[in-house]
């Protein structure tokens, strides 16, 4: 044996390369499924929304500008982000009763009604659609109490909420009912030790504890309304100007070949929504800011 | 602010926490309520605090019945064992909390509320840390901010329930050292619970020490250390060495060993002796030593008999070199309970 072979000694392991774009972790699977997050993401999500703004600008920008804001497409979107908007406010406010009831007491039926409120993520939305149409028209089981009160309920901009709102209430209930679970009763018992009142311990302890896993509900009931067409066709009326929702108006310029201006139509509620959901976010975040 | 419990029951389904429990708490008393788990001692807190209620008996704040008063009527301060804090609040908004839900004129202002949360920081060292989050804070400090909460609303009475218990020992033994400044410095009357034997000999004036929902004995915790009144609290309180035997002619023996058990009658008995109170004794019974190792100033040994029954005995570090080998020991005072 030689000296230089003494020296050398074992062969020392080559100098780990650094991983490519990710921390050293012993959480393993980042490879496989970061792969697979963008390869379904970009199948799915983003070459189709990519080829939406493609076909969009087939158009000069002054035409498109033009289709964008004509009259009918801004009645169109006011109604469409308007009647999601107060959809999701009234399946907030509903929604947190139902998970409080679902969470806090035991009753008979309840796993009925937990199983109904998941109805409206399985139902064919047309199916809600003609059932809340044929119920709120005029002379429907429930609209013929409304008509006499001076209320339409269908075939309006109401209608569109209702069928919103029906759409949207699990999302809510379905966010909050973990959070509402897993808040910890001493809590509630600390404030009543304090001196809080019932009132005081669920507006100033219960609900801001709530918060963010509220907005996180309201935001995919919206986002969920905003996108909706097949149940709200069926009682909205569909009047241009006055009950057309914006998806609508999209199938409409689809059915003339207009293709660029419904392309146009859904750049827009793209942009808006996506700009809604990223300022919710970072509302989200704030609300957060105890964690 | 006295405290009297008169017979109060208490039953969870077919299982009774608390049976026909009387208990006098003096003011400004600071006491434990010590017991295994399930022995009952948090519903006796909780019944005081009004967080559960009695089905029979009462309680009385000051000769004033308050069994079904509400917690918020009765102004207890409560410290939980996981200190529930308003996570969405700061710290200071925390200690606060309690002022702020006031009503009308009872309601101080705001700068008050202020000065009083930094005068409660200040008194649990935290200073500075009012604009915190809890997540922010460690477990010792966050169960701080709870003592404080429960403190600003100037409690008649405080309770807390294994206020250490989520703690490590480190910092719990410096936050029970900082309990009890706290209460000399306020008078306040407390009640603490715990299972931790230690915890409850070196914080409390008395002792109060449950099982099965009864209250097994009460007293300072040198009553209760150095005479134990059953034998559940002889065991219970303190190391012990048990021994199952028979009384006879005022004789405990229980195979090789033999003790004085003048006044009780003959039959099946339990003697409890302490690792101190076994000495070196020539006349005494034999034993060999397995094992000898350090506990501060003393030295722990373990010890076997012929007859196999196994011994704990505590000796100091000058005479531990005479425990090796074969050793004969007799036990210097004993408690001896008829079965």
């Amino acid at each position: 044996m030689t000296t230089a072979d003494a020296a050398s000694g074992p062969a020392a392991p080559p100098p780990a390369r650094r991983p490519f774009l990710r921390r050293r972790s012993a959480i393993p699977g980042f490879g496989l499924t970061m792969g697979v997050t963008l390869s379904v993401l970009s199948l799915i999500v983003l070459i189709p929304l990519a080829a939406v703004v493609l076909k969009a600008a087939h158009q000069s920008p002054a035409e498109f500008w033009a289709v964008a804001t004509s009259r009918r497409a801004m009645a169109a979107y006011r109604l469409t982000f308007g009647a999601a908007f107060v959809a999701a406010a009234i399946n907030s406010v509903f929604g947190v009763l139902t998970a409080w009831a679902l969470v806090r007491y035991d009753f008979p039926g309840k796993t009925i009604v937990n199983a109904l409120v998941d109805l409206p993520f399985a139902l064919p939305t047309a199916v809600a659609g003609i059932a809340l149409a044929t119920l709120y028209a005029p002379t429907g089981w429930v609209g013929q109490f409304l008509t006499p009160l001076g209320i339409k309920a269908a075939y309006n901009p109401v209608g569109v909420t209702i069928a919103l709102t029906f759409i949207g209430l699990p999302f809510v209930v379905r966010a909050i009912e973990p959070v509402l679970r897993d808040a910890a009763e001493d809590v509630e018992e600390a404030a009543a030790s304090l001196g809080a009142t019932r009132l005081d311990t669920i507006l100033r302890i219960v609900l801001p504890a709530l918060a963010p896993a509220w907005l996180t509900g309201f935001a995919m009931a919206f986002a969920r309304g905003v996108g909706e067409y097949g149940s709200v066709i069926f009682i909205a009326g569909n009047m241009p100007y006055k009950s057309e929702i914006a998806p609508l108006l999209i199938i409409i310029q689809l059915e003339q070949f207009e293709y660029a201006r419904a392309a146009t139509i859904a750049v827009v509620m793209l942009t808006v929504s996506f700009t809604m959901l990223l300022i919710i976010n970072a509302v989200q975040a704030w609300a957060r800011r105890f964690d | 602010m006295t405290i009297s419990i008169r017979s109060v029951e208490k039953t969870f389904g077919r299982y009774p926490a608390l049976n026909k429990v009387d208990l006098e708490i003096a003011d400004g008393e600071l006491l434990a309520l010590l017991g295994p788990s399930g022995s009952g001692k948090t519903t006796l807190l909780r019944a005081i605090a009004g967080l559960e209620f009695p089905d029979a008996g009462q309680v009385l704040f000051d000769g004033v019945d308050v069994t079904f008063a509400s917690a918020a009527d009765r102004r207890v301060g409560f410290v939980f064992q996981q200190y529930a804090l308003f996570k969405h609040m700061t710290v200071a908004k925390n200690i606060a909390f309690g002022l702020d839900v006031r009503k009308g004129k009872d309601k101080p202002d705001k700068a008050e509320i202020a000065r009083r949360v930094e005068e409660l920081l200040k008194l649990v060292e935290l200073e500075g840390l009012g604009k915190r989050y809890p997540s922010q804070l460690s477990g010792g400090q966050r169960q701080r901010v709870a003592l404080s909460r429960a403190l600003a609303v100037q409690p008649s009475v405080l309770l807390l329930d294994e206020p250490f218990g989520a703690l490590d020992a480190t910092v719990r033994k410096s936050l029970r050292r900082e309990l009890r400044r706290v209460h000399d410095a306020t008078g306040v009357t407390t009640i603490f619970v715990t299972h931790d034997q230690e915890e409850a000999l070196e914080l409390a004036d008395r002792v109060a020490i449950l099982n099965n929902g009864r209250i097994e004995q009460i007293g300072t915790p040198d009553q209760v250390h150095d005479q134990p009144s059953t034998a559940f609290v002889c065991g219970f309180v303190g190391e012990a060495n048990r021994f199952e035997g028979q009384v006879s002619n005022g004789r405990f023996s229980a195979g090789v060993l033999g003790l004085p058990a003048t006044g009780l009658r003959d039959g099946a008995a339990t003697a409890y002796v302490r690792p101190h109170d076994f000495a070196l004794d020539d006349s005494g019974f034999e034993a060999r030593v397995e094992r000898a190792h350090v506990q501060g100033p003393l030295t722990t040994v373990n010890a076997v008999t012929p007859d196999g029954r196994r011994l704990e005995i505590s000796a100091s570090r000058a005479e531990a070199a005479r425990f090796a080998g074969t050793i004969r020991i007799a036990a210097r005072k004993a408690h001896v309970y008829a079965a």
